[in-house]
């Protein structure tokens, strides 16, 4: 048995222009009701005294003969000589936009109904500007009720030469536009003989006629990390292929990071994991490189990567209840990115029925209405122009863990500096709580105490993994022997007591920058378990995360590099007390993290510590 | 093009694989309803596609006191060949009431060795999400579904305001005490699900295929599940005879039948 693909079919219109009795005719005549169906609603209407009408056989089906408004998106199956269909039926009334939106944006294809007697509305409008938005360029134009209009020819060019201009206007070409009563089922399944002067297509023989959304296979490399998983000895990055191609051995980029690997394999449970991943397969990959990845990264082929800004315009519709605010913090989900964000500027509002753009500065928008807006994130978004790559310019903006609207990117980067930052920001007057900075930051501050030998690379990693959680947009810093032993401990020697009051003072100030919402770094050998326990101690009583992160090598690879030559003077009894030659070192019993860096590069040391740090600083358990 | 086809069961297959991993990734503390039917045994067999052989959470099987024999015997064997980690709740409260088929009407007790029961064990663990194997054309309140739809504390769905869902971004978080159901079968059908069986051959109990002239098509309590006249005793001809038919696929479960709407009400309640 063939199995021919599914096409998807939003069907959109006014309010009364004959939405349901399109569809109650189609199932009808193409014989997709359960048995019996059809007689009982028969025998329901005689009882009650009604007329039967097509309508109602949708109603039956959905159980809202009380209601007698669509109330929100369904599916509905049908099937013809052609393929087997999914109607989606989107309601006709404004407030329930974000029902339509739903529906439609899953939609290969769009039926928009236009009744003849009454002509192109607000909605018939509205609908195909949303549809333009949502990416659904195959759309099939019903002038339904051709009987209320005496089969007009000119009833029907009239409507026809009006709406075209309007969809042309949205750069949209209608595949078909049908005159049709629904009702009597002219030019539905069958040809219309009341309307011989039509010789295009019936509604389902335009629908036949029409091709399920084209191939993303041909387009560049989008690989969008869901999650990274270790349920075994491997280490899967699990993702779906937005667009193009992925096969064993292709060079990745990871953006953000920019960081580069090759895929060693395609992971698959129960199927052929050598087959290359295609646009919309969920796999997973493994890496040769151990590099660092995460929820959100986009992995593409080196000649086509996609826009890293955290800047850039859209056309955002909003659906909420509470209109949208500039300057206001919301999150923006693309892809599977999640980040912070700020609508910055709204330049102008498009009336989505006239479409008719009202260039005005304005500081909301509202429930229903669509703006060109500009938006600022947090950290650097990857993306793509929406042309160019659908999947990956389309976003939501999310506010209080509810999706509130969605948007599209045009344009790429540009920076508008007339274009004030982050205004109208909401203060308040009560004393700051560490989760409203952990939410305002995006993240909890925290100590990252690093241990380890003179010489093991405690300040290489400490620099680079302050530059990756910089590169985040977080807020941190380290504090080592430079910017510490200069100034605020320029006073203490390298006796004992001395020593353990430099680490107290460090531990002291680390936790004032972790209380302040800060990622406090400290590089330094700390060799006292029992000094460390009072780093900790400290850190905790100021109710910032602790986490030790014991950078180890034996000593004598340590003393083999030996960077700054002090192990030779240690031996030559230049130094005395130095650790490790005539001090004892006490490695950690319980560290957090431990990276081996006799073992690990610099960067594989980054990204273990950024694996394990990352998500004990996300602000969710901020209010542990 | 790469030559690589894509079939529309792959397609289903992947966008199930992805909702499973955005609903891992979601929620800390998940459960997934198994009641050993064919839809339940496809979710089980797409968790360990999206998660590499494992299913890192655990799986609940609500046991109504009135499951068929082979019914059991199949859920102790699956427990068995894929390593669950099963929870098995019974609402013993309910049942020490009297509650039963033989005194009360099938949508009381469905309500209360169901629902009740998922209730009962959905406080005790705190989950907050279920992954359940329903579909959209299994019946018209399921057709409304959203992949990510949240229920209050009282279980409640609210389908005339449901959460917007789009682009693949969901509803994707729970507030205190409420649960987020996650439908990562919703764009199935009867047939897929059949197909799909038959193409990762995946085990299911032998009850679906006909005996002496019969089958069940769908599996519930036994008291109040009915098989229908069927001589299809292989996939192939549970598919072609699928392809014929223009009754439901519930049409053996009374519970959705005892009256007007039942299934409505029943889901408005709670009821998966």
């Amino acid at each position: 048995m063939q199995q021919q693909q599914l096409l998807k079919v939003v069907f959109v219109g006014h309010v009364d222009h004959g939405k349901s009795t399109l569809i109650g005719r189609i199932l009808h005549d193409t014989e997709s009701l359960e048995d019996g169906k059809i007689e009982q609603v028969k025998k329901a209407c005689a009882e009650e005294g009604m007329e039967f009408e097509f309508a109602f056989l949708l109603d039956a089906l959905l159980e809202e003969q009380e209601q007698n408004v669509t109330i929100d998106t369904t599916r509905i199956p049908f099937r013809t000589k052609r393929r087997q269909y999914s109607i989606i039926d989107a309601p006709g009334h404004k407030e329930f936009l974000k029902n339509m939106i739903t529906g439609a944006s899953n939609a290969d294809a769009a039926v928009l109904v236009i009744a003849a007697s009454e002509g192109v509305r607000e909605q018939s409008r509205r609908h195909a500007y949303l549809l333009t938005l949502l990416g659904i360029k195959q759309i099939v134009v019903v002038v339904n009720k051709m009987d209320l209009a005496e089969f007009s020819k000119e009833r029907f060019d009239e409507i026809k030469n009006e709406y075209r201009k309007f969809l042309v206007d949205l750069g949209l070409e209608a595949r078909a536009f049908i005159p049709a009563s629904a009702k009597t089922g002219d030019n539905v399944a069958q040809r219309s003989k009341e309307m011989r002067w039509y010789h295009g297509p019936t509604v389902l023989e335009a629908l036949d006629a029409t091709e399920p959304t084209p191939s993303l296979v041909d387009l560049p490399l989008r690989f969008s990390v869901q999650d990274v998983y270790r349920f075994d000895e491997r280490r899967i990055i699990a993702g779906r292929i937005e667009t193009g191609t992925l096969r064993a051995g292709d060079q990745l980029v990871f953006s953000p990071a920019n960081k580069t690997s090759t895929v060693n394999s395609i992971e698959r449970w129960n199927a052929d994991g050598d087959r290359p991943a295609v646009a919309g397969d969920s796999i997973g990959i493994t890496l040769t490189e151990q590099i660092f990845v995460e929820r959100g990264y986009v992995a593409s082929h080196q000649a086509e990567t996609p826009i890293e800004t955290n800047r850039f315009h859209a056309d955002l519709f909003w659906i909420a209840r509470n209109p949208l605010h500039v300057g206001r913090l919301y999150n923006i989900r693309l892809g599977t990115q999640d980040l912070k964000c700020q609508i910055v500027s709204i330049e102008q509002v498009m009336d989505s029925s006239t479409l008719e753009r009202i260039i005005e500065k304005r500081e909301q928008l509202q429930r229903n209405e669509v703006g060109r807006v500009t938006i600022q994130t947090r950290a650097p978004l990857v993306l793509d122009n929406y042309d160019r790559i659908a999947n990956l310019g389309r976003f939501v903006i999310v506010d209080d863990n509810t999706i509130c609207g969605g948007g599209i990117v045009f344009g790429g980067v540009y920076t508008d500096r007339t274009v004030a930052k982050s205004k109208n920001i909401f203060w308040t007057e009560e004393k700051i709580t560490p989760m409203q900075r952990a939410v305002h930051l995006g993240h909890r501050g925290a100590v990252v105490w690093f241990t380890g030998l003179s010489g093991a690379g405690k300040s290489t990693i400490a620099q680079g993994l302050e530059r990756e959680l910089f590169n985040r947009g977080m807020h941190t810093y380290v504090l080592d022997g430079d910017n510490i032993r200069h100034g605020l401990n320029s006073n203490l020697g390298f006796s004992p007591e001395d020593r353990v009051e430099n680490i107290r003072r460090v531990s002291e100030v680390a936790k004032l920058m972790a209380d302040s919402g800060a990622v406090a770094i400290t590089a330094f050998i700390s060799p006292y378990r029992v000094d460390r326990r009072r780093a900790r101690e400290i850190a905790l009583e100021g109710k910032a995360e602790f986490v030790e992160v014991f950078v180890d090598a034996p000593l004598e690879v340590c003393e083999a590099r030996d960077p700054k030559q002090l192990y030779k003077k240690a031996r030559a009894g230049e130094i005395r007390d130095f650790t490790g030659i005539d001090a004892p070192y006490e490695p950690p019993e319980d560290a957090e993290i431990v990276v081996r860096t006799d073992k690990q590069t610099v960067d594989e040391s980054i990204a273990t510590i950024l694996e394990q740090l990352l998500p004990r600083l996300k602000p969710d358990d901020a209010n542990d | 093009m790469t030559g690589t086809q894509r079939t529309h069961l792959d397609q289903l297959e992947n966008q199930s694989i992805f909702i499973f991993r955005e609903a891992y990734r979601a929620f800390k503390n998940i459960a997934m309803p198994w009641s050993m039917g064919k839809d339940s045994n496809v979710l089980i067999w797409l968790a360990q596609k999206s998660f590499f052989g494992k299913i890192p959470f655990q799986v609940l099987h609500i046991d109504t006191t009135y499951e068929f024999p082979e019914m059991l015997e199949f859920r102790d064997w699956a427990t068995w060949h894929y390593k669950l980690n099963l929870v098995v709740k019974i609402n013993e409260e309910a049942r020490k009431r009297g509650i039963g088929y033989e005194t009360h009407d099938p949508v009381t007790v469905t309500h209360e060795l169901k629902t009740v029961a998922l209730q009962q064990v959905l406080a005790e663990h705190k989950w907050d999400a279920l992954i359940t194997g329903i579909r959209r054309d299994e019946d018209p309140t399921r057709a409304k579904e959203r992949y990510f739809s949240p229920r209050n504390a009282q279980f409640e769905w609210d389908y005339k305001d449901q959460p917007p869902e789009f682009w693949g971004q969901f509803a994707a978080s729970a507030a205190k005490g409420e649960h987020v159901r996650v439908q990562p079968l919703l764009d199935w059908t009867e047939v897929d699900i059949w197909r799909y069986i038959q193409r990762e051959e995946i085990p299911i109990p032998k009850m679906y295929f006909a005996k002496n002239g019969k089958r069940f098509r769908s599996l519930g309590c036994s008291p109040i599940t009915h098989p229908i006249k069927s001589d299809a005793d292989t996939i192939d001809k549970i598919i072609a005879e699928l392809e014929e038919t223009k009754t439901s696929e519930r049409a053996g479960r009374a519970q959705d039948h005892h009256e007007r709407n039942a299934m409505q009400k029943l889901r408005a309640k709670g009821f998966l």
